[in-house]
């Protein structure tokens, strides 16, 4: 789209000054506040989570199979669907909103398979006995420490918290990218633009989320499975 | 100034998927680091650090940060960057809830009945 049609489309009455001053729209800034605020969110959750894994005895439960195999095959589905958003992006900036449709029907695919994935993770430790305010009786009797201190209870809240926000995330992106490619030839490039940006902070948050939740609570010596 | 070149999406689609596959070689070095017995606080300097050029890469390619104008990026990066290290401030405090732990000294599973002699 050239700048005149831009400048069509977000009339300088929208600031009053004339002049874009980021020289994004007024959409795709807010969306980056946005982006700002809940990046809080997040650090705050997983803050409030190290806090608590510092000061108490904390279990470490994951075996390989399944928790880690799952959540590995997850990290990819998320990734890859940031490279077929960023493909989508790319081809609606070529005016090719097929192509841009068909990129953005993947990146579905990826949330959707990503989300299916972490539903089975979860029911695979709720049917362990793993809830929000306790843990598994084996789970219990494994990490007390030799000196008798218990595991905490809380594993369950900060794990069901921060994943099933993230998760929320995740459908509402998927629902996101939904609307937007139904109308993919209504709206404008920018538009894409910016569900490509919600898409990625999901993406981005994933990161911090798999090494602090996942990689950091293997079970390394196999201690439950003893 | 170059109005024009600025509305081209830049980066190419082999741009991006060296980006993807940086990302995917990053996430395998986590899982392996997972298995390797290292103390903790080495452990989460190494995932954190890798996480953080996981988030850089994704912010400036992907969600093409590098692009935009740097007005944009000092209006948003610092003041996130601080927020987030303000909520540290808090975070000594729990090691001295870790030393104000209750003891359960007769865990039933583990603990010895402290009358058996």
């Amino acid at each position: 789209m050239s700048t005149e049609a831009r400048a069509v489309h977000f009339p300088a009455a929208d600031w009053d000054g004339g002049v874009h001053p980021y020289r994004v729209g007024h959409r795709k800034l807010g969306m980056w506040l946005f982006i700002v605020s809940d990046s809080l969110t997040f650090s705050a959750l997983l803050i409030g989570y190290s806090y608590l894994r510092a000061s108490n005895v904390w279990p470490t439960p994951f075996p390989f199979y399944p928790s880690i195999v799952f959540s590995s095959v997850m990290t990819f589905c998320l990734l890859s669907s940031s490279l077929t958003m960023v493909f989508g992006v790319s081809a609606s900036s070529r005016g090719d909103k097929a192509a841009a449709r068909k990129w953005i029907l993947g990146t579905m695919f990826f949330g959707a398979a990503f989300v299916i994935l972490h539903l089975i993770e979860w029911n695979h430790l709720i049917s362990e006995g793993l809830r929000p305010f306790s843990l598994p009786a084996h789970w219990v009797s494994t990490f007390t420490t030799t000196d008798g201190q218990l595991p905490s209870p809380l594993f369950g809240a900060t794990f069901f918290t921060i994943t099933g926000l993230h998760m929320f995330h995740v459908t509402t992106g998927i629902i996101y990218l939904g609307v937007i490619a139904a109308r993919v030839r209504k709206v404008n490039h920018e538009d894409i633009e910016i569900s490509g940006l919600y898409w990625h902070f999901v993406d981005l948050v994933w990161m911090f989320v798999f090494p602090l939740i996942y990689i950091l609570s293997v079970d390394v010596g196999g201690h439950l499975a003893k | 100034m170059s109005a024009h070149a600025e509305e081209h999406f830049a980066g190419s689609n082999k741009l991006f998927t060296s980006i993807w596959v940086w990302l995917l070689v990053l996430t395998l070095i986590e899982i392996f680091l997972a298995y390797k017995p290292m103390p903790i606080h080495f452990m989460l300097t190494i995932l954190l650090g890798l996480s953080i050029i996981k988030a850089a890469l994704i912010v400036a390619y992907f969600m093409h940060m590098k692009f935009e104008r740097l007005s944009l990026i000092l209006t948003i990066v610092p003041m996130l960057v601080v927020c987030i290290c303000l909520m540290f401030v808090v975070f000594p405090d729990s090691f001295r809830a870790s030393g104000l732990r209750y003891k359960f000294k007769e865990t039933p599973a583990v603990a010895p009945a402290p009358e058996e002699h």
